[in-house]
């Protein structure tokens, strides 16, 4: 085996950015926090932070508050933290994984695959609990992402990010218009409505004792990949170069998407713009290298859905705005701002 | 025998057979260039001795074992590719790039060692990049850029270094800094370098062995001054080549050339 000569040269510079990447990290945590203390204390009932503290260290049932905080806005925002965290790292795993800037899952069917599924089993099957509407709603979203790769990489050339793209559309169209579809002959159009707009008002603990550890598996996975993503994102033939065997790569992380996608639809419907900014936001604070950009994307994901609903819920109160409708009029302009700067290549 | 050659390789895009039945041989610690003309299958044959691309049938061996047989990472501690023109990753400074040429030799989450990082020091030294360490990849020019990807395959610490068209885009004097730079780790540490090229004046004046290709199959293949000759010139690109001797490297050159069918037609009207 050849030893190259190493010339030493006195270099203390590490060569990635973990001083950066924790403080940022850091920083998300702290404000995770108060955005869901600021979160739980608002809303019809004015609750202030040291009761909130409070009634979750010590929790009794006999007090209003306690019990407004313990059946209602803990979970809900506990489901919008989660929920943002497994949209935020599965978006960026697809933006790495297909070197397109504007992946997202709900612009690669995977959204839509899940609602339609949804759809169905509100159409035939009402009693279904919730571990089987999660297990269907990842299965649509299977369905939605297989047929966006396959008319994606149907013609010579192979999966380039403006085909993924424009097969993501065509199948997302697809796949919601049946929804809706199948929505309006089995007249379940509002519930379904009330869904695709999205919202976390019903989250209960049953299915966040569900959700949670899946989605925090997800995460843990995708840590795990997060080096083989930066390989990855270097494009194919240079990970193949360097020993990476790209088709497990891609196989695991796919997966990961699917659960966290899957999950996220299952408990609040297809939120848009959730995936598609946050990670954005994310490499311009920590740069490019994956293993800093999951962990903050999950970190930013569950602070912008938390803000978000916390904003959906008081801006109209007592009436609920769709969170969804609050993410599309943040992410909009900021889709376009992206498109303006030309979404040029990116890792 | 050499370390790597490769027996019988049936290459196919889908249906369109671009290579058949095609053996070849790398002379080990020794320059060899690819020349052809487009679509003759000259990258498609590097891919595939690189592992990018698996052969419809026949194998490329490494050391004796088939390398679709062998571990990747222990396949990627011998051999680096550099594929042509590869995508600079927005927002990556340079040593980080070149760090993760370390990731045959890594486990886990892949921490630096101190080996590692005096390899890393090291490729980006003897390219010329040092300075650059913590700039944007993104930010550099294209023969830069080059350089830093070279850089990367260098960290791999491979005796074998295949490149497709690593002076594409260049200019004149970026071109020929690229080249110098693998001529001189060939030179000096006896790596084995394997490289497509399209200007066969560079082919010529750096290859110990040259490959002449085309339609998928080899035509011609030894020293410069064998391949680069009128009559496989004219067979290889349909050229009517003027070859000379260069007065500075005492290499075969191509002073100028014709189009064979344009000499026809001068032909016919005259």
């Amino acid at each position: 085996m050849f030893k190259t000569k190493t010339k030493l040269i006195k270099n203390n510079k590490v060569y990635s950015r973990p001083a950066v990447g924790l403080v940022i990290l850091l920083f998300g945590f702290i404000l995770l926090l108060a955005s869901m203390g600021l979160a739980i204390s608002v809303g019809a009932a004015q609750i202030n932070f040291p009761t909130v503290w409070n009634s979750i260290l010590n929790y009794d049932p006999s007090r209003e508050a306690d019990r407004i905080i313990m059946s209602l806005r803990l979970p809900r925002e506990l489901g919008a933290a989660i929920v943002g965290a497994a949209f935020a790292v599965s978006g960026a795993i697809m933006q790495g994984m297909t070197r397109n800037p504007l992946a997202d899952p709900g612009l690669l069917g995977l959204n839509a695959g899940a609602s339609l599924a949804l759809a169905c089993v509100f159409a035939f099957n009402t009693g279904a609990d919730y571990f089987t509407v999660m297990l269907i709603s990842f299965i649509g979203a299977g369905i939605g992402a297989g047929m966006v790769f396959e008319l994606g990489s149907m013609s010579r050339g192979g999966l380039s990010p403006i085909r993924i793209t424009l097969a993501g559309a065509a199948v997302s169209a697809l796949l919601s218009s049946l929804g809706e579809g199948i929505a309006l002959y089995f007249k379940l159009s509002q519930d379904l409505a009330f869904w695709t707009a999205g919202g976390v008002s019903g989250t209960n603990w049953a299915q966040l004792k569900l959700i949670v550890p899946v989605v925090i598996v997800g995460i843990l996975i995708a840590v795990m990949f997060s080096r083989q993503l930066t390989i990855l994102s270097f494009g194919e033939e240079v990970a193949r170069g360097l020993g990476q065997r790209t088709l497990l790569t891609k196989v695991v992380l796919m997966t990961v998407v699917l659960i966290l996608a899957g999950a996220a639809v299952s408990l609040v419907g297809a939120i848009a713009f959730v995936g598609l900014m946050v990670p954005h936001i994310v490499r311009f604070l920590v740069g490019t290298d994956y293993r800093w950009i999951i962990p903050c994307s999950a970190m930013f994901g569950s602070v912008l859905m938390v803000l978000a609903d916390t904003f959906a819920r008081t801006v109209n109160a007592p009436y609920e705005t769709p969170v969804g409708a609050v993410v599309a009029m943040i992410g909009v302009p900021f889709f376009l701002y992206l498109a303006r700067k030309g979404g040029r290549k990116l890792s | 025998m050499s370390r790597l050659y490769a027996e019988q390789l049936h290459i196919a895009y889908g249906e369109r057979d671009i290579v058949k039945d095609l053996n070849i041989s790398i002379p080990d610690g020794k320059i060899t260039t690819i020349i052809g003309p487009n679509g003759c299958g000259k990258s498609t044959v590097l891919k595939t001795l690189s592992r990018i691309l698996n052969p419809k049938s026949g194998s490329v061996y490494l050391d004796g074992k088939a390398v679709s047989k062998e571990s990747t990472k222990k396949i990627a501690q011998k051999m680096a590719i550099l594929p042509q023109s590869p995508d600079s990753p927005e927002g990556l400074t340079v040593g980080e790039l070149v760090s993760y040429g370390r990731f045959p030799y890594q486990k886990g989450f892949g921490k630096l060692t101190k080996r590692d990082f005096e390899v890393i020091d090291w490729a980006l030294h003897v390219t010329g990049v040092s300075e650059f360490k913590d700039r944007p990849v993104d930010a550099l020019s294209g023969g830069q850029r080059q350089r830093v990807w070279i850089a990367m395959a260098l960290a791999q610490e491979t005796d074998i270094i295949l490149l497709d068209e690593p002076t594409t885009y260049l200019d004149l004097s970026h071109q020929l800094e690229v080249l110098e730079l693998l001529h001189q780790l060939n030179r000096d540490e006896k790596r084995t370098i394997v490289m497509v090229i399209h200007d066969l004046n560079h082919a010529a004046r750096f290859a110990h062995h040259m490959v002449a290709m085309k339609d998928g199959s080899i035509l011609k293949e030894g020293t410069a001054e064998e391949v680069m000759t009128r009559s496989v010139l004219r067979n290889v690109f349909h050229i009517d080549a003027e070859i000379g001797v260069d007065p500075r490297t005492r290499k075969p050159v191509c002073l100028t050339y014709d189009l064979i069918k344009n000499v026809q037609l001068v032909e016919n009207l005259a």
